[in-house]
């Protein structure tokens, strides 16, 4: 190999290295560093910078020597403005901040944290993130967020798309902009489907038809709290009176167990309508405040009430993965 | 792309609209009537429009308006073409793109169509004060259109963002300006109109020509002397001959260009640099008489000194002049015979006075001057008054001048003389030009202006050749010797500033003169021939435009790097809040209370407060305001300025 392959290869190398980096999401803080941030005219810079030729040319053939002052001012403006432009947009620093789970087809936001260790104020900056379009200014010497909504499709893990940050102030003749990708990720569970919650089917390892356990249906009376009781069964009258938590305990006549089981679907639904009809089911058994257990492939769920049991379902369903089980 | 669509808030819009009317300001004195009307109508509807939310037009009837205002243009100027009709059109166009205000895009477009209305007013006036008013619009119009790309400011803020781009983009401007390549001439014709309105001598002369010319205190052109110059009394600025009279007019008639000029001139000569305004005619003007004629210009046989190209820029040209000549062209046998030309009819008191000169003066050789000196006996000795309103004549204008009204103006006691001396068969034509100037203490130049106007008359002595005979001077020696204001009656109608009274206005109108004379060399004239003679200041003999664009390139990257630096390099500084607490630590560290590399803020705090008991409530005030900036909630900036006064203030 001579030596001007080695180069080439070398520059290609170098490119392709560019080229992903800056195509994986960035850890950490972003810094807008000069070489990150680009600047070209805008259609209307180029329709000024022709106005501009016609007004010298007119300046020439009448000799107008405040024709000259005028065109060389405003060139010398939008010249000056290219700058203006570019310093609204760099230096300013990127980080990722946080973001709620969301059901597929709602929108998910993302927050990014913009900080300007500047004195002056960034004029209208445009975060554009697929066809979403935020407008924001930030102040100087302050961290703002920026809420940035995403469409979403598909369950599981949703990385934020890259984000293009642009900016036209002073005078919208020139356009800075710059790519961010900081790592922020949001989980999309699968979308709910329209079905009603399933009749409870029995526990299958007790097989007792008629059980008396803690159900949602009668008032049965008080007993301390439980990290895990759901907010919607503590008692708020007597936690105002007694100022310990306590909860309501429900007596069930039924079974007030539910067990969602990936088995007890039809086989006619494939993957993707199994994970729907299952967040649906979790979704009305926590509405109607009973207790439940999730079945699934590579995840079993005992039977449980509360906040965190929910989220941690939904987890389940959200990043089910077919392959493995 | 920007987003097409933003709201447009209405502080913004009438920013935009102000800009807009302050662009055509000046031209609403020029436009007629209906198009003043139709402004002042699209102006309001616009302004009612965004005062509510109501709707704009359709666009059906933007073009059908846009097709009945070219039309009206047409009507009025009679093409759609040319600097006026060009100009009203514009203006039309513009006020109905108001009315399709909506996205950005045509924000952008009435932006640049007010930056060129803003530029059309230069074809008229190049003053200072109109450079000023067109300042304040551009940074009105600029203003509004920095405060559209950000709707969310005050309007304020925008003016100063707008005032801060101005500022930095003067330095690109002025190296532009003076290192931009400069023509010769105009890229194409010049439409007809484009100097129209231009004041200044005429073509003809006819009783109420100079009259006219004296109502104006317009600077007619300016002169600079090297050394001293000469008196008021010798101050005949020459200009346009006439030759023919038809009892009423005189005009130039035809004169040969003489083109082996030479001046058989004697004495001292006065060198000095003429700076002649645009009059749109080939006449210069020079005191009488000069020795050189300057590069692109010609003497005629009559000692008219002519321009090739009509003056239409202020031009600047040195001359040497020779009060003492004998100006013996221009006497040929059929030039002579021209001078003798009088109607068939008419004035006969004029003409028999004269007969009479001739009788007594013979027929020899010196007979002409016996008649001349009769004729100038005549005029020193009848008591004419010099006014500037003199009575209506009527057919024989010269015997009703000099024998009943008496009361005239320099062009009725030149063509009277002119008249009389022809009638005593010795040629005689009519010189116009200035009489006087003004020397303005403040820069030394001699100001020249158009009521300075004044004509006299010439005669053929024979040897002596053409002799100058200013019949007003004989008979009002005050025109000549102190100027016009001091020749008229005191309640004539004179400009303002030609009025002797008036000491301070006078003061100021010397320092104001001395100021636009700078504007005029240095901003107005400056053109392709001063652009040489600067460049040769810095050393650069006859640059070709590839240099001087080199040149242009280069120092204009140097100016913008130089304000990119200014600009961006300032963005490294640290926090406030962070530079004042290390401000804080060095000061302790001074004492000897190092902060350690793992120290936190209020573990440090503490040991310095043990160790600088007197200090306690300073270092704990520091320490606190920079832990809540640092680490609270809500870091406000008066915070801030505390924190930064406080380790200003603090000496452990």
């Amino acid at each position: 190999m001579n030596l001007d392959d080695t180069l080439n290869s070398s520059h290609a190398y170098t490119f392709w290295k560019w080229f992903s980096r800056r195509h994986q999401p960035e850890k950490g803080r972003i810094v807008l560093v000069q070489r990150r941030v680009y600047v070209l005219p805008t259609r209307h810079g180029i329709s000024f910078a022709l106005a501009l030729l016609l007004m010298l040319v007119g300046s020439i053939n009448y000799n107008l020597s405040l024709g000259y002052i005028l065109t060389f001012l405003l060139a010398g403006m939008a010249i000056v403005s290219i700058l203006h432009t570019f310093r609204n947009m760099a230096y300013l620093i990127v980080s990722g901040g946080k973001t709620d789970a969301v059901f597929a087809g709602d929108m998910a936001y993302f927050d990014l944290h913009v900080e300007n260790q500047r004195d002056d104020m960034r004029h209208a900056i445009h975060a554009v993130c697929e066809d979403q379009r935020q407008s924001a200014n930030f102040p100087g010497w302050h961290v703002s967020i920026l809420r940035i909504p995403v469409r979403t499709a598909r369950r599981g893990w949703l990385q934020l798309p890259r984000v293009t940050l642009e900016t036209f102030y002073p005078l919208g003749m020139f356009r800075a902009w710059s790519y961010v990708r900081p790592e922020l990720r949001a989980l999309i569970y699968p979308k709910p489907d329209h079905s009603p919650l399933p009749l409870p089917r029995p526990r299958a390892d007790n097989g007792d038809a008629v059980s008396t356990g803690i159900g949602a249906d009668d008032f049965s009376g008080l007993r301390s709290y439980q990290p895990s009781d759901s907010p919607r069964h503590i008692a708020w009258k007597a936690v105002a009176r007694s100022e310990s938590m306590v909860t309501k305990s429900f007596l069930g006549r039924a079974s007030q167990e539910l067990i969602l089981d990936w088995g007890d679907l039809p086989d006619t639904l494939d993957i993707e309508a199994r994970l729907s009809r299952l967040t649906r089911w979790v979704l009305l058994a926590r509405e109607a405040g009973l207790k439940y257990a999730l079945n699934i492939p590579g995840a079993h769920l005992e039977l449980d009430g509360g906040d965190k049991h929910f989220e941690r379902c939904l987890e389940a369903l959200a990043l089910y993965e077919p392959g493995q089980h | 792309m920007n987003p097409a669509s933003i709201n447009l808030p209405l502080a913004n819009l009438l920013a935009l609209f102000a800009g807009l009317a302050l662009a055509a300001s000046p031209h609403t004195e020029r436009l007629p009537w209906w198009v003043n009307g139709w402004l002042a109508l699209f102006f309001s509807l616009r302004i009612w429009i965004a005062t509510g939310p109501r709707r704009l037009p359709h666009r059906a009837w933007l073009v059908v308006l846009a097709i009945g205002g070219a039309i009206g243009v047409f009507l009025t100027y009679r093409t759609i073409f040319g600097r006026d009709a060009g100009v009203t059109l514009l203006v039309l166009l513009m006020s109905l793109k108001l009315l399709e205000l909506k996205v950005m895009r045509d924000i952008f477009v009435v932006v640049y169509l007010a930056y060129f209305l803003a530029l059309t007013n230069f074809f008229y006036s190049q003053t200072m004060p109109t450079a000023a008013l067109m300042l304040v619009t551009v940074l009105l119009i600029s203003a509004s259109l920095v405060s559209f790309n950000d709707t969310s400011r005050r309007l304020a803020d925008s003016l100063r963002t707008a005032a801060i781009l101005l500022l930095q983009a003067s330095p690109v401007m002025l190296l532009l300006f003076f290192l931009f390549p400069r023509m010769p001439g105009p890229l194409w014709g010049l439409p007809q109109d484009a100097f129209a309105g231009v004041t200044g001598l005429s073509d003809s002369m006819t009783p109420g020509t100079l009259s006219n010319l004296s109502q104006s205190d317009a600077i007619a052109f300016r002169a600079k002397f090297t050394g001293n110059p000469p008196s008021r009394r010798g101050l005949y600025w020459r200009g346009p001959v006439f030759w023919d009279f038809d009892g009423k007019t005189w005009r130039s008639g035809f004169s040969r260009l003489n083109n082996d000029y030479q001046l058989d001139a004697s004495g001292q000569p006065f060198d000095y640099e003429m700076t002649l305004e645009p009059h749109n005619r080939n006449w210069l003007f020079a005191l009488d008489l000069p020795a050189r004629i300057p590069p692109q210009a010609r003497m005629t046989q009559d000692y008219q000194l002519l321009s090739l190209p009509q003056v239409r820029t202020r031009s600047r040209y040195l001359l040497r002049s020779y009060p003492q000549y004998r100006a013996s062209a221009g006497a040929e046998a059929r030039d002579l015979a021209i001078a003798l030309r009088l109607p068939r009819n008419g004035n006969p008191r004029a003409r028999a006075l004269a007969e009479q000169w001739r009788a007594n003066a013979g027929t020899g050789p010196d007979s002409n001057a016996a008649v001349v000196r009769q004729g100038i006996e005549f005029f020193r000795n009848s008591r004419f008054e010099y006014t500037l309103t003199p009575p209506l004549l009527g057919e024989n204008t010269v015997d009703e001048f000099v024998f009943d009204s008496k009361r005239g103006f320099c062009e009725h006691f030149s063509s009277a003389f002119a008249f009389m001396m022809r009638a005593a068969n010795v040629p005689a034509r009519i010189v116009t030009g200035y009489q006087g100037g003004e020397l303005n203490p403040v820069d030394g130049y001699m100001e020249i202006r158009q009521a300075d106007a004044h004509a006299w008359s010439e005669v053929w002595s024979g040897n002596d050749g053409w002799l100058r005979v200013d019949p007003t001077a004989l008979a009002v020696p005050l025109r000549v010797d102190s100027g016009l204001a001091a020749a008229v009656p005191q309640n004539s109608n004179l400009p303002l500033l030609m009025r002797v009274d008036a000491e301070w206005m006078r003061s100021l109108r010397f320092n104001w003169n001395a100021l636009a004379n700078k504007w005029n060399q240095w901003v107005l004239g400056y053109n392709f021939d001063r652009q040489r003679e600067m460049l040769t200041l810095f050393g650069m003999e006859s640059p070709d435009w590839r240099s001087l664009a080199i040149l242009l390139f280069w120092s204009t990257a140097a100016v913008i790097g130089l304000t990119a630096l200014w600009l961006l390099g300032r963005w490294r500084r640290d926090d406030p809040v962070q530079r004042a607490w290390t401000d804080f630590c060095r000061k302790l560290a001074r004492t000897g209370i190092q902060r350690g590399p793992g120290e936190g803020p209020v573990d440090f705090g503490n040991r310095a407060e043990s160790a600088l008991p007197q200090r306690a409530g300073i270092i704990a005030a520091v320490v606190a305001l920079y832990v809540q900036l640092r680490y609270g909630r809500d870091a406000a900036q008066p915070q801030a300025r505390r924190l930064r006064k406080l380790v200003r203030q603090f000496r452990p």
